[in-house]
């Protein structure tokens, strides 16, 4: 299979291949997910035989429930057969390397693989060393990216606001060490959102993170002032106090996303998270239940992104 | 064995000749240059019509992984690389395993590389006893053993303290001092320049203040001891400044880069390209610039390879767990004639960087060519292009960023002690 060197996620045809980030896609491919998965959605049914007898092979490096039973949900409701390995228990830790892993599950026929690892850019290795007929999907490498987060969170925005070329956007807390960041970043840059905000301390946001098309804000109220769309960030536990912040508490008052908070963006402004939430810290409550959070849509539209990027994938040959 | 050099164009960036003159060779020593020695036949004449005469290179640094890397190299396979590079004169740093911190260590190395007949092995002991940063070598006992130099590695010393120490016993006997300048805490798990590529990609960046506060800290050292210090692969606009501003200001330092730090930048990581991930990180375009630029003014006083043969394991992993380093020893000449090239610079100064000057940094008889002195030379076509593959390669290392790029020069013959030691169509 010959990929674009420029852009090894897509063939010759320019159609997706992989989806390993949403850097550098063009707008059509971006269009056609959500235009998918819109389908997907509006005819509510809970099986089609579009990846009928194929098999996808849930390779996680890194524990996680939800991404992998979305994943899970998705490739069973086109009719695939589903494996799912939880690789961080097996085989690596009998020293097996990655290179080594990658040749075997290869040897069992997959035709696709959904990847999470902890290190960035690992989807983007194993894509290059799989057998050339195997699609890989990123469900989440390192702080690098986390595609199908991106799209479901652009369905979700399209969803409620139709429109992205008058959105003003803001994205909360640890930018430093989120894909979800990244990906909606870029994932808004193509889709033509005019003005994409980040807020955080300086502790948690990378360096010339601004290259990316970006405003910076440090004061969560100016940041917030005016906007369509919040998504707040996951904060880590083990980040939570140390040498990047000091406490959770001080965190929460800063950048932590309460009512008062929320009542300077735009009335009908509407907030996600990617889950899981740490309620008190970057959220509260009363946001996170409350009429403006689309936080549960997001999950039952992820499903129908994950099967939009399986069904296309599976339709490129 | 008397070797006539006929018809080449002979560079000599330390006498500064730059001449079409024959060179005369009898007994392992340059017997004269230009005009031969009355009654001398040569026994063997290598033409080099078209061809560039020059000192056999000087690399300041280049890792043969041996005692204890042998998996990833040896002795004889990267002897071998230095000499298809014209390497005559290297520098291997103390990082191997053992560190080379005990005088038994470093004669067995020079012992070995004697026994090759091959390039010449200057040894750099490590400055602390296993290099970890806490006690002092035998540093008089190792340079009787044939220590040049001696160094840390990338090993932090224990406290600054310690440092100091080592700097003031080094400059009790005015042995030199090579320094990489990096703040252990400010890299720590960095993996690539702390700048948009990294930010881009997700990877933990290594900032360009772990270069310089690891300057400042040195050159104060350095000032407040008299020890004599080098500083290896500096790799930020800023790290030269530093650099520049010191020697303005009469501190007698020395600094070398890593001459793929010379061509290439942080946006050649692209898709997580582990050939490039290499320590110090490649650095913006603006940092190369500035390399580049102290390089030509004479603030950086050498290129080196910074050889580092990594195997297909060590490399064949997602960027951050890939280990650091690129193999080095044959693309030195190539990578100094493309900056010379691009950079307008003259091709005898540019093989200063790579033979008078390093040689000057190490202190030996060496990267010149003098009547009286050995006859370590290099042969080179200067034009002649070649495609950099793992079978081009003599070096066990494989792995770099230019493997499957068109590189210019190619070393024809190197003479060691006037023996033909490497010769190529």
């Amino acid at each position: 299979m010959w990929l674009n060197p420029a852009n090894p996620q897509l063939d010759k045809k320019g159609q997706l291949h992989h989806l390993l980030t949403l850097e550098g896609l063009p707008a059509d491919i971006l269009w056609q997910i959500l235009d998918t998965a819109k389908t997907f959605v509006s005819t509510r049914v809970k099986k089609v035989p579009l990846l009928r007898g194929k098999s996808v092979f849930n390779v996680f490096f890194e524990p996680s429930t939800r991404t992998r039973t979305t994943f899970e949900i998705a490739a069973k409701r086109l009719s695939a057969d589903v494996i799912n390995l939880n690789v961080s228990v097996s085989s690596q830790s009998k020293g097996e390397s990655l290179l080594d892993t990658v040749d075997n599950l290869s040897a069992m026929h997959a035709d696709m693989f959904v990847v999470r690892h902890g290190e960035s850019g690992a989807p983007h290795f194993i894509a290059r060393h799989v057998a050339p007929d195997i699609h890989v999907i990123n469900a989440g490498d390192g702080r690098h990216s986390h595609p199908t987060q991106g799209l479901l969170d652009m369905y979700t925005i399209r969803h409620y606001k139709k429109d992205f070329s008058s959105l003003r956007v803001a994205i909360v807390g640890d930018v430093l060490h989120s894909r979800v960041a990244r990906s909606q970043i870029h994932a808004f840059t193509t889709l033509g959102c005019p003005e994409i905000r980040v807020i955080g301390p300086k502790t948690l946001l990378p360096a010339h993170v601004e290259q990316l098309g970006v405003h910076v804000y440090h004061d969560m109220r100016q940041g917030l002032k005016d906007v369509d769309v919040v998504t707040m960030l996951r904060l880590q536990n083990e980040r939570m106090q140390g040498a990047l912040l000091p406490s959770a508490q001080e965190f929460y008052k800063y950048y932590g996303l309460t009512q008062d908070k929320l009542a300077l963006a735009k009335p009908d402004a509407i907030v996600l998270h990617p889950g899981p939430m740490n309620r008190g810290v970057e959220i509260d409550s009363s946001v996170a239940d409350g009429k403006q959070s689309v936080i549960l849509p997001q999950v039952t539209f992820g499903i129908a992104i994950r099967m939009a990027v399986m069904s296309i994938m599976a339709g490129n040959k | 064995m008397k070797i006539h050099i006929k018809g080449g164009r002979l560079i000599d960036p330390r006498s500064g000749v730059d001449a079409k003159k024959d060179v005369y060779i009898a007994a392992g020593r340059i017997v004269s240059i230009g005009d031969a020695p009355s009654g001398y036949t040569a026994n063997r004449v290598i033409d080099a019509t078209g061809l560039v005469v020059c000192p056999g290179l000087v690399d300041l640094a280049a890792r043969l992984r041996e005692p204890g890397f042998e998996y990833l190299a040896t002795l004889e396979s990267e002897m071998e690389a230095a000499i298809a590079g014209g390497i005559t004169s290297l520098a291997c740093p103390p990082d191997t395993d053992p560190p080379l911190d005990e005088p038994g260590l470093v004669e067995m190395l020079k012992h070995r590389a004697q026994n090759l007949n091959q390039a010449r092995v200057y040894p750099v002991g490590a400055l602390t006893q296993s290099l970890k940063g806490e006690r002092l070598t035998e540093m008089a006992e190792l340079v009787d053993a044939g220590c040049v130099a001696f160094s840390q590695a990338d090993a932090p010393f224990a406290d600054s303290l310690i440092f100091y120490h080592a700097l003031q016993y080094a400059a009790t006997f005015g042995f030199p001092v090579w320094l990489r300048p990096q703040d252990p805490a400010l890299a720590r798990h960095g993996v690539a320049h702390d700048g948009p590529v990294a930010t881009r990609c997700g990877l933990q960046g290594v900032p360009v203040c772990a270069e310089t506060v690891a300057l400042s800290t040195m050159l104060i050292l350095a000032r407040e001891t008299g020890a004599r210090v080098h500083f290896a692969r500096i790799s930020s606009a800023e790290g030269v400044e530093l650099v520049r501003r010191a020697k303005r200001d009469g501190l007698p330092v020395t600094c070398d880069i890593a001459i793929h730090h010379a061509h290439l930048t942080e946006m050649d990581i692209g898709y997580f390209d582990s050939n490039c991930r290499l320590d110090p990180p490649l650095r913006s375009q603006r940092d190369r610039d500035a390399l580049r630029a102290g390089l030509a003014d004479g603030t950086v006083d050498a290129a080196c390879s910074d050889h580092t043969p990594v195997d297909d394991d060590g490399k064949h992993l997602p960027f951050a767990e890939a280990e650091p380093g690129a193999t080095g020893l044959e693309l030195l000449l190539p990578l100094t004639l493309k900056w010379a090239e691009e950079s307008g610079t003259g091709l005898s100064a540019a093989l200063a960087r790579i033979t008078s000057q390093p040689a000057r940094v190490l202190d030996v008889d060496a990267g010149h060519l003098t009547p009286g002195h050995a006859a370590d030379v290099c042969i080179f076509d200067a034009e002649r292009p070649w495609r950099v593959t793992p079978d081009s390669l003599k070096s066990q290392g494989k792995n770099t960023p230019y493997i499957g790029h068109e590189v210019k020069g190619k070393v024809r013959h190197t003479l060691v002690d006037g023996q033909i030691v490497y010769e190529t169509r």
